[in-house]
């Protein structure tokens, strides 16, 4: 990349810290979008024996540079698989305890980490009718370890959802487990501002790490509910010219960033 | 909410039937002719792949109503379907048809003043409501959809384990009346085949009591004795066979077509401007407006079907589809 390429861009530093969650060898379960851009990413630097899962029935994707998919279902998907099944069998290989990771953006996460993409309003007569849930529920439920890609604003980040459409520690403490939901877990959020985990007693969401250049006072104010703060907060490495160049050639110019869940 | 499970009745039907190995080709409008008003309709692929396109165009020409629909994801063809009067009730796991087109406005207007009814499942959950009534079980246990409020919004009832006394959340059997699926190739007496995912068209088609398949091509006998292992849709569980180029258009077909993005957006945009009206004209002008699939493909024209299949070769293997 020449020395004037430009800056990393909000989604860009997002794409990048949720790329170097994933190791290599290991199998992540990702939703399309961000999530998949940033394993397709992790796929091209630090994992290259990454097993990227879509939920279209397709293990082991690559991702075409510039032609990203706009849904789970698709050849775009589809491009480099090793294996194609059907959809059922994607989710009972996570219920198996195959994925080591769940990647999932969101529309409204609350304090502990439950998501809703169903309702907004009252659940018989909605004041929204979102998508619904696709695969979130079963990802949420069903890998080994979860974790939420999404933009950091106040109104996805709220109190309480409407509605628990994917569930992450429902009402906190050990009220997941004893959902019957004993099988995964949630490891935490990452945003254009920060990385947030779980705290293990209370399960509320805390603030863990920051981005470059980003204050605690940045983060609370763009959190619609009192974020835990944990005592040391270390700043998250900016993305490499080596990763952003890699990022930038996988979205390329025809690329896509959004599509079904 | 849930509707009761039938399968005992639907086993109890299976047995009663006569299953002859006869030629079952016919027509779009005839095919679709063995859905009532009222029944449970399930539709093959997923989202905008391999969309049973055409025979959802003659099921809305024949002016059905009040159909239960299911699918694993669902994209605007339940718009479609909820605007023209023929669905009012969707059992799904997600309507849209991509985020890059927005919220599903047709859906919210419906489901939003109490107009439909929106029954949502979590995917695992429905591949195995398809599952279970493909075994002939009455249900089947998950780890799914525990805890979550989609649970209590559809009612799912849980099991204890008998050996480990783990809670469980059980599925309930579904066995719609009517499953419409698109495959690459069939023969004359159903046998058909699929190539790349197959979604959950196997569960789907033994589960329901009817099925109809369109194909892109119908082919020789011996053509699907040749490769035995691509075929997921034995003949004795079909009941039509439409022969149908192009028939999950503008969804895609694995290896043959992309689906047409641009379609998507002319779609979206209508519906923007005019809301569910913009759904209805849509119906009117591409599905009312020509008496059969092979009119609505000529107005779409033979360039554009011809680039979408040019798009889909770059992104499967050699040999992925033949």
């Amino acid at each position: 990349m020449s020395a004037a390429a430009p800056p990393a861009s909000a989604e860009e530093i997002m794409a990048v810290s949720a790329s170097r969650l994933l190791s290599d060898h290991s199998v992540v379960f990702a939703g399309v979008g961000m999530p998949l851009v940033a394993a397709g990413l992790a796929l091209r630097r630090q994992a290259p024996h990454l097993t990227i899962v879509i939920e279209g029935g397709i293990i082991g994707a690559h991702l075409y540079p510039g032609a990203l998919p706009v849904s789970t279902n698709e050849m775009r998907a589809a491009f480099g698989a090793q294996m194609l099944t059907d959809v059922t069998d994607i989710f009972l290989l996570a219920e198996r305890g195959f994925f080591d990771y769940g990647f999932l953006g969101v529309a409204q996460v609350d304090m502990f980490g439950n998501i809703n993409t169903s309702i907004i309003g009252d659940r018989y007569k909605p004041t929204v009718r979102l998508p619904g849930t696709g695969g979130a529920n079963d990802i949420i439920s069903l890998c080994n370890e979860t974790y939420i890609v999404t933009a950091h604003e106040p109104r996805r980040f709220v109190e309480r959802v409407d509605f628990v459409t994917s569930p992450g520690y429902l009402s906190g403490g050990r009220s997941r487990e004893e959902a019957g939901l004993v099988r995964g877990r949630l490891g935490g959020v990452v945003t254009d501002l920060a990385f947030m985990d779980f705290d293990d007693d209370t399960r509320r969401m805390r603030l863990r790490a920051l981005q470059p250049g980003v204050s605690v006072d940045d983060v609370t104010e763009r959190t619609g509910f009192e974020l835990l703060v944990a005592d040391e907060l270390p700043v998250l490495e900016p993305p490499s010219p080596e990763e952003l160049e890699s990022y930038r050639e996988l979205v390329g110019s025809g690329g896509e960033g959004g599509g079904a869940s | 909410m849930i509707d009761p499970v039938r399968s005992l009745e639907a086993r109890r039907e299976q047995e009663a039937t006569r299953r002859e190995a006869v030629d079952k080709v016919t027509s779009e409008s005839e095919a679709v002719a063995l859905i009532a008003d009222g029944d449970h309709v399930a539709i093959g692929g997923t989202c905008y792949s391999r969309t049973p396109m055409a025979l959802l165009f003659a099921l809305l020409r024949s002016r059905r109503r009040d159909l239960t629909v299911s699918r694993p994801l669902s994209s605007f063809e339940m718009e479609l379907l909820l605007a023209s009067g023929t669905a009012s009730r969707l059992v799904t796991t997600w309507v849209g048809i991509g985020l890059k087109w927005g919220l599903p406005l047709v859906l919210r207007h419906y489901v939003e003043n109490g107009l439909a009814t929106y029954e949502e499942w979590s995917h695992l959950a429905i591949g195995l409501r398809y599952r279970a009534g493909a075994m002939g079980v009455p249900f089947l246990p998950g780890l799914s959809m525990l805890g979550s409020d989609l649970a209590s919004a559809v009612g799912l009832k849980s099991v204890e384990c008998p050996y480990t006394g783990e809670r469980l959340a059980a599925y309930p059997a579904l066995n719609p009346d009517v499953a419409l699926v698109h495959a690459h190739r069939a023969d004359k007496f159903g046998n058909a085949q699929v190539d790349g995912y197959f979604h959950m068209d196997v569960d789907m088609t033994r589960a329901a009591r009817k099925v109809i398949v369109s194909a892109e091509q119908i082919v020789e006998p011996e053509r699907i004795a040749a490769e035995p292992a691509q075929t997921i849709i034995p003949h004795f569980a079909v009941d039509a066979v439409v022969e149908v180029p192009y028939g999950a258009y503008p969804a895609e077909c694995y290896g043959l077509y992309e689906a047409d993005y641009g379609h998507f957006d002319d779609y979206v945009n209508e519906v923007r401007r005019a809301g569910a009206d913009g759904a209805r004209s849509y119906v009117e002008r591409n599905a009312y407006g020509h008496e059969d699939f092979a009119g609505f493909l000529e107005a779409v024209g033979a360039d554009r079907l011809a680039s979408l299949g040019a798009a889909a070769r770059q992104l499967v293997p050699a040999g992925a589809t033949r």
